[in-house]
């Protein structure tokens, strides 16, 4: 009896894991696939969820697609490529390299750009504004007051 | 110099509402179909009328024609079919309706119900040739040429606004081509 309780809740555990349905594998390997791909990829309807996520019936449609064609011996990018082929590059949730997504890509690191040359350059402003070149007449006024405090430190 | 510099946080904020307010202004729902200028996928389906007989884009080649993506269960298909009933009453395009996910009992009494706009009616109750057109909402409407190429895809109900701005000068720029 209490195997069977086991058993029961190993299955259980399964049923969480793997999703809303139940699916079988041959190997390990390809539930681990899978799961990363119905966590990569986009549910068209909801949007904001994942296939993982998503209780919707294009979402079920897709994740079925998506374990037919892992039964069927196909790679992740052939599965990958298959979706954008039909919904574009939406459907995933890691956006490829190219030219439209080119600011997405790069944005951060321009933005980081800017702010360094911003940063340097208020840095250079501040120090050259430290060290002030004074002409001679400066230079002795400035002793003829440093002596007068001098004196006077020395009177009182 | 100074002035300039002091207006400058003030240009940055400008021109980041800008971008943000360009980027609200889309609708997140209309996803840019990868399928326009590609031909459109075969498939082979049964007719809502005679499910022995089937249809394919083939039978449509020289010609060019809509295909509507609807079923009973949508409410905003209802809102869009005397949009179809209308354009179907001007006889410049072909009107193929894919009811998808649906049955055919209450597909064909929608049909009866509202109108028939539809030169064939096709029935993928499954929705699997609607996968290989990435469906992902009804009704989609999608346009296609004589060489059998996608062309446009209308994603939602087509408006009445639409159908006088978009459908018709695309359907006739379609048919005055080639």
């Amino acid at each position: 009896m209490r195997i069977f309780i086991v058993l029961f809740m190993i299955l259980q555990l399964n049923l969480v894991h793997a999703g809303v349905e139940f699916r079988q594998f041959e190997r390990a390997e390809l539930e681990a696939r899978y799961n990363i791909l119905i966590d990569e990829l986009r549910c068209l309807v909801c949007q904001n969820q994942n296939l993982k996520d998503s209780n919707s019936e294009l979402a079920k449609d897709m994740r079925d697609k998506v374990y037919q064609m892992i039964s069927e011996g196909k790679s992740n990018q052939q599965i990958a490529d298959f979706m954008v082929a039909r919904y574009g590059d939406f459907v995933l949730y890691k956006p490829p390299f190219k030219t439209i997504t080119l600011l997405l890509w790069l944005g951060p690191l321009i933005f980081f750009l800017i702010a360094m040359t911003v940063l340097f350059r208020v840095i250079r402003q501040r120090s050259q504004a430290g060290s002030v070149e004074l002409s001679d007449a400066e230079h002795q006024r400035a002793q003829r007051l440093l002596q007068s405090t001098l004196k006077k430190d020395d009177a009182s | 110099m100074l002035k300039i510099k002091f207006l400058l946080p003030l240009i940055a904020f400008v021109l980041l509402v800008a971008l943000l307010a360009a980027g609200l202004s889309n609708d997140p729902r209309k996803v840019p179909s990868p399928l326009v200028g590609k031909p459109a996928p075969y498939f082979e389906l049964p007719r809502l009328d005679d499910p022995s007989v089937k249809f394919n884009p083939q039978m449509l080649k020289g010609k060019v024609w809509l295909l509507n993506i609807w079923a009973s269960w949508c409410v905003a298909c209802r809102a869009e079919h005397p949009m179809f009933n209308q354009l179907a009453k001007q006889n410049i395009v072909d009107i193929v309706g894919f009811n998808y996910k649906d049955t055919n009992a209450e597909a064909k009494a929608w049909l009866r119900q509202l109108g028939n706009p539809y030169s064939v009616v096709v029935t993928d109750q499954k929705g699997l040739v609607g996968f290989d057109y990435g469906v992902y909402g009804v009704p989609e409407t999608f346009f296609i040429d004589k060489k059998g190429i996608i062309r446009y895809k209308h994603i939602g109900p087509i408006s009445y606004k639409d159908l006088n701005e978009i459908v018709i000068p695309l359907i006739k720029e379609l048919r005055a081509e080639k």
